[in-house]
């Protein structure tokens, strides 16, 4: 169903997305597909003596799963901007759950505006991300 | 050396071809199940000129290019020592497969916090598709630990 400027309100949310469990494997594809092949994403030992527990994921693939809460809301063309800050580290196994909600909206030069807080946390509920984005809808 | 004087300071030039097998590889590794990320047709169909970006491959643009690292290795920081902070991307236009992408990376913000334990660098990098049309504008934090 497309989402129109005149269905939401600022406090309305964006349906939740529970992701799988972060395996291993996504974390090498992410490597491999991204091009970022930070030692700490891949090599045990190598994150240990960097004084992590293990090899982390990247903090852009929780990013991307933010990004896919979008598109999967509305086109992709309706986004003007996307930011995050890293605010945790998310490991293996970790299931992270992606948000938003709408904080503004408004008659902008480019459209009509409607500004959101978007979050990922972790099954604890400690946020790994805090985001934000602009998307312009009729 | 890490002071405000690398603010303005600006890398080579790059220019990256966007791969068809690479944005499927991308939307594989981030779980994308959205035809448009996968399959040509479906691209097509909506509209699209070939296979489309994800709204955070300019990233993998830069890692590409050899720019993620840049200014690390400019002021000679161990990237061991450093985390992302924060990245931003402002969009013009999509980017799709088959797109030649240029960009320059220039270091625009530098601060210190808590005395100089960390140092916090920002660089900027807009994307322009080869036939100038703007296509999205990076805006990356990087944060290095010292002690």
């Amino acid at each position: 169903m497309t989402v129109r400027f005149n269905d939401l309100e600022v406090g309305s949310t964006i349906p939740e997305r529970v992701m799988p469990p972060l395996a291993r494997v996504q974390i090498a594809m992410y490597a491999g597909a991204s091009g970022d092949f930070n030692p700490i994403h891949i090599d045990d030992e190598q994150a240990r003596s960097n004084g992590l527990p293990g090899i982390i994921a990247h903090g852009m693939l929780p990013m991307a799963f933010l990004g896919r809460l979008l598109t999967d809301w509305v086109p992709q063309r309706s986004i003007r901007k996307f930011s995050a800050r890293f605010t945790a580290m998310a490991f293996p196994g970790d299931s992270i759950t992606c948000r938003g909600r709408v904080t503004a909206k408004s008659d902008s030069p480019a459209g009509k505006l409607v500004e959101l807080e978007l979050s990922a946390v972790n099954q604890k509920g400690e946020p790994i991300l805090a985001g934000s984005a602009h998307v312009v809808l009729d | 050396m890490l002071d405000k004087s690398i603010v303005g300071r600006q890398y080579a030039p790059f220019s990256v071809e966007v791969e068809k097998g690479r944005l499927r590889a991308f939307a594989k590794a981030i779980g994308e199940t959205n035809p448009l990320y996968l399959d040509e047709n479906a691209a097509r169909a909506a509209g699209y000129r070939s296979l489309l970006a994800p709204p955070s491959f300019g990233w993998a643009i830069i890692m590409e290019a050899d720019q993620g690292f840049s200014v690390l290795t400019d002021c000679g920081i161990d990237k061991a020592r450093t985390v992302h902070g924060e990245q931003g991307f402002v969009y013009h236009n999509e980017i799709c497969a088959g797109d030649v992408v240029n960009g320059r990376q220039t270091v625009v913000d530098y601060v210190e916090k808590k005395g100089g334990l960390l140092q916090i660098i920002t660089t900027e990098i807009p994307l322009v598709h080869q036939d100038g049309r703007p296509l999205c504008d990076l805006r990356s934090v990087i944060v290095v630990r010292n002690g």
